[in-house]
């Protein structure tokens, strides 16, 4: 096919708060193609998105977009309240002679135009009654019905059912047929190698692979989603935790069975004292759900939850008080509370402890604050200052500080080094690697295989919700690890 | 840029200091017979049972919730006063201040367990209590006559005004409360990030039960001093607006709607200062209209200045 690009992006560079989230990317769109754009979560694709659709401008490059653009997301933007036929048209409702709204017009050809996708629904009826994926289909409509040439679709498929996702499949195959570009952000194999033509890879804000997608092994596709990024990782050897120092000890944690339809299905997880089990899978595999549903913060289906061979009750305070603490994948969201200082997030979960009769003790807090702050060494100006003010690596360690001075003895860290500067990153490593030694329990989730590979005892394979592997230490190999992701190798082993 | 992000904290955080002194220094010059002891007794008996109400107000405000029921508790408080009074002063504010006890937790109960928006739970109860006082009372006003109840409106303690006494060590314990306690401690991290202090284990629950329990049994002490001071139960009239006065005073204040911070002092010195308008206003022989406007000016201030938060 001729190049003929309707968006052309170049040299684009975009930074939020000092963190680079677009570094130097370039992103060709060409008329007609369907395009995955692919990588982890915080690779830089919805600042990619934001950047094309315009909601940000770019720092520095330039950006040539010749079509209308139309984006549709996860979550489906229209007004659930009004008519089908009223979002359809909104902004450019068809007029009768007085300049009114013409409704039986308007009604008429939103009927034609969704029975030209194939979805049967009254288009007078109001828009949130519909599934999810009708809505999405609506807006898919409503996209071309405004004359759009490029459409952007994020994630559209995460919340179908396994029928709603072949329509839309069909009616993104129309609009390719329409001559419409695409692009198509996903994480499930399946659908990118179906549909897409090519695939922009992006990891940590930077384009890391172009090209068509067919000639690329899924295996390879994975490899440079989770990448692999030379010297940022310290090197501490696994042999740090040597098999004999815990192969026989009873585990501490048991997870049994833990199921939250749709998201996680049947999962197991046990960790011994002193290891570290690493969580692997793609965004959406479940990794945070089976976090949460182990601290009780996920409502379960079923499921049990055993600390040193007891059940605990399914709540935060429950699993808090048995020694189970999450530092969670969200620090701005779910980890710091902005408004206070360092010490006063330090010795949140702790307070009852270190207080008398309910009055606390400033006494007490300053020293645990104080311990903490060295050994974890946190640049702060003095423990008074406001937690907002810090850096991500140094709000990191607070939260770490903060679950350590509950002294547990199971720590779920999710994405814990996830958007902080590579000399934190180390030290927040090099950390996991210390507690583990003393003998705390840790489920490590990370995005970068070489976290897991290198700071893993043994680690456990989600996909699609489901445990798809456990790769005991001897097995921690790149090639391992990535094939029980991408699930090829089984999948081809199968159908030969 | 900076310099303007430092005056404007500055600003955020002493302004209701600055123009309480502002307006002190503008009567004492301009107002005749400001600085006289009955002066100030008078402007701090009016301004006590705002105080005790806003005082619940803000750790309300702190969790980013709000109570809108407190004058309508005030009005229930009123109501039960008369039925108890026969049995003496003492089981009389006792009952009062079990019904706001039981409004509170059942603001607590609505907002935390039900789920409920506190503007909601609160506004239900805003309704249907005022509606369950005048059911009380019978609709009628009613002259109370118990001399020692009457006493807490009228005496002194110490020199200072029961009324104004009670309010003053009410204010230190909320402080006590909200910067000692872990009780308070949780409060505002639960104000500040509810799902972070949830994932932290914190009893968020039953920190938000016990935050409307205490708003509640204030809005039913300030009624109950109110009351006495009328030296009349009347449910019709007691605490009317007195949502509104109270939110003004914690907002003015320095207290952010948006939850995550309580400022004790600061919701002293906004009843203070809205105390200070009113009387000004007053003794310079301006309409009662003109004061709400002035008022009014003041609070699209202090959001104004508070707007630049974050």
């Amino acid at each position: 096919m001729p190049t003929d690009p309707v968006i052309e992006v170049r040299n684009v560079t975009k930074t939020f708060a000092g963190v680079r989230a677009l570094d130097d990317v370039d992103f060709t769109l060409n008329r007609g193609e369907i395009h995955a754009l692919v990588g982890e979560n915080g690779a830089g694709k919805s600042t990619l998105i934001k950047v094309l659709t315009g909601i940000h401008s770019p720092d520095v490059g330039r950006i040539s977009r010749n079509g209308r653009i139309s984006t549709i997301y996860q979550e489906v933007n229209l007004v659930p309240l009004m008519s089908v036929a009223a979002n359809l048209f909104l902004g450019r409702e068809p007029r009768n002679r007085f300049g009114l709204i013409d409704r039986v017009r308007r009604d008429a050809e939103a009927a034609e135009l969704l029975t030209s996708y194939g979805i049967t629904a009254d288009v007078r009826s109001p828009l949130g009654t519909l599934a999810v994926g009708e809505q999405q289909m609506v807006a898919l409509a409503r996209a071309v019905a405004a004359d759009a040439e490029v459409v952007i679709m994020d994630e559209p498929t995460s919340s179908l059912e396994p029928r709603e996702v072949e329509t839309l499949l069909e009616v993104v195959h129309k609009l390719h047929e329409a001559g419409i570009a695409i692009i198509y952000v996903s994480h499930r194999m399946d659908e990118l190698y179906r549909i897409c033509d090519t695939v922009t890879v992006l990891r940590d804000g930077r384009n890391v692979h172009n090209g068509p997608l067919k000639e690329l092994p899924r295996i390879e596709l994975v490899s440079l989603m989770l990448g692999r990024s030379v010297n940022e990782i310290q090197k501490h050897g696994t042999t740090a935790f040597g098999e004999d120092h815990h192969a026989d000890a009873q585990p501490v944690l048991e997870a049994l069975d833990l199921t939250s339809k749709p998201r996680i299905n049947g999962i197991n997880v046990a960790i011994r004292p002193g290891e570290v089990v690493g969580l692997a899978g793609l965004l959406g595999s479940g990794r945070t759900e089976t976090a949460k549903a182990i601290i009780g913060a996920l409502p379960l289906d079923r499921g049990t939850v055993l600390v040193a061979g007891k059940p605990v009750p399914h709540n935060v305070k429950a699993a808090t008080k048995a020694g189970i603490s999450m530092l969670a994948e969200d620090r701005k969201t779910e980890g710091i509370i902005p408004n206070l200082s360092v010490r006063e997030n330090i010795v949140l979960a702790a307070l009852p402890r270190l207080s008398r009769f309910g009055v606390t003790s400033r006494i007490r807090q300053d020293r645990i604050v104080d311990t903490f702050v060295k050994r974890l060494r946190i640049k702060v100006s003095s423990p008074e200052q406001k937690v907002a003010e810090l850096s991500g690596g140094n709000q990191q360690k607070v939260l770490l500080a903060r679950w350590l001075c509950t002294e547990p003895r199971i720590l779920l860290l999710d994405e814990p080094t996830r958007g902080i500067d590579v000399g934190a990153k180390a030290e927040v490593q090099a950390l996991i690697d210390e507690l583990a030694r003393e003998g705390l329990a840790v489920l490590l989730i990370s995005s970068e295989l070489d976290e897991l590979l290198d700071g893993a005892d043994r680690l456990v394979v989600l996909r699609d919700g489901e445990v798809a592997g456990e790769l005991e230490e001897a097995q921690l190999t790149r090639e391992h690890v990535l094939t029980a992701i991408a699930a090829e190798v089984m999948d081809d082993a199968d159908s030969h | 840029m900076t310099l303007t992000a430092t005056r404007t904290r500055w600003l955020q955080d002493n302004g209701v200091y600055v123009a309480v002194v502002a307006l002190l220094l503008f009567n004492a010059l301009f107002t005749a017979n400001f600085l006289s002891v009955g002066n100030f007794r008078t402007q701090l008996i009016q301004a006590a049972p705002v105080l005790i109400v806003a005082l619940g107000m803000a750790l309300v405000i702190g969790t980013e919730g709000v109570d809108l029921s407190v004058g309508a508790v005030m009005a229930l408080a009123a109501a039960i006063i008369p039925l108890y009074l026969g049995a003496g002063p003492l089981p009389a504010i006792l009952m009062a201040l079990t019904v706001g006890l039981v409004a509170g937790a059942f603001n607590g109960f609505l907002i935390a367990k039900v789920g409920i928006q506190p503007i909601v739970a609160t506004l239900a109860l805003l309704v249907g209590g005022r509606g369950l006082a005048l059911v009380i009372a019978d609709g009628q006003l009613v002259q109370l006559h118990d001399p020692a109840f009457l006493a807490l409106g009228t005496d002194d303690l110490l020199g200072v005004p029961t009324s104004v006494l009670t309010a003053g060590l009410l204010a230190l314990t909320v402080a006590a409360l909200t910067n000692r306690t872990t009780f308070g401690r949780q409060l505002v991290a639960i104000g500040g990030n509810r799902r972070a202090a949830t994932l932290a284990g914190l009893p968020v629950n039953r920190v938000l039960v016990g935050v409307y329990t205490i708003c509640g049994v204030l809005a039913a002490v300030s009624g109950v001093l109110a009351t006495s001071r009328l030296a009349a139960s009347d449910p019709a009239d007691m605490g009317l607006l007195m949502e509104l006065s109270a939110i003004t005073a914690v907002v003015v204040g320095g207290t952010p709607l948006t939850g995550g911070k309580v400022r004790v002092l600061g919701t002293v010195m906004g009843v203070v200062l809205m105390q200070l308008v009113r009387a000004t206003l007053i003794k310079h022989n301006l309409p009662d209209s003109i004061a709400q406007m002035i008022q009014a000016a003041i609070i699209v201030a202090a959001v104004y200045v508070a707007r630049e938060r974050r």
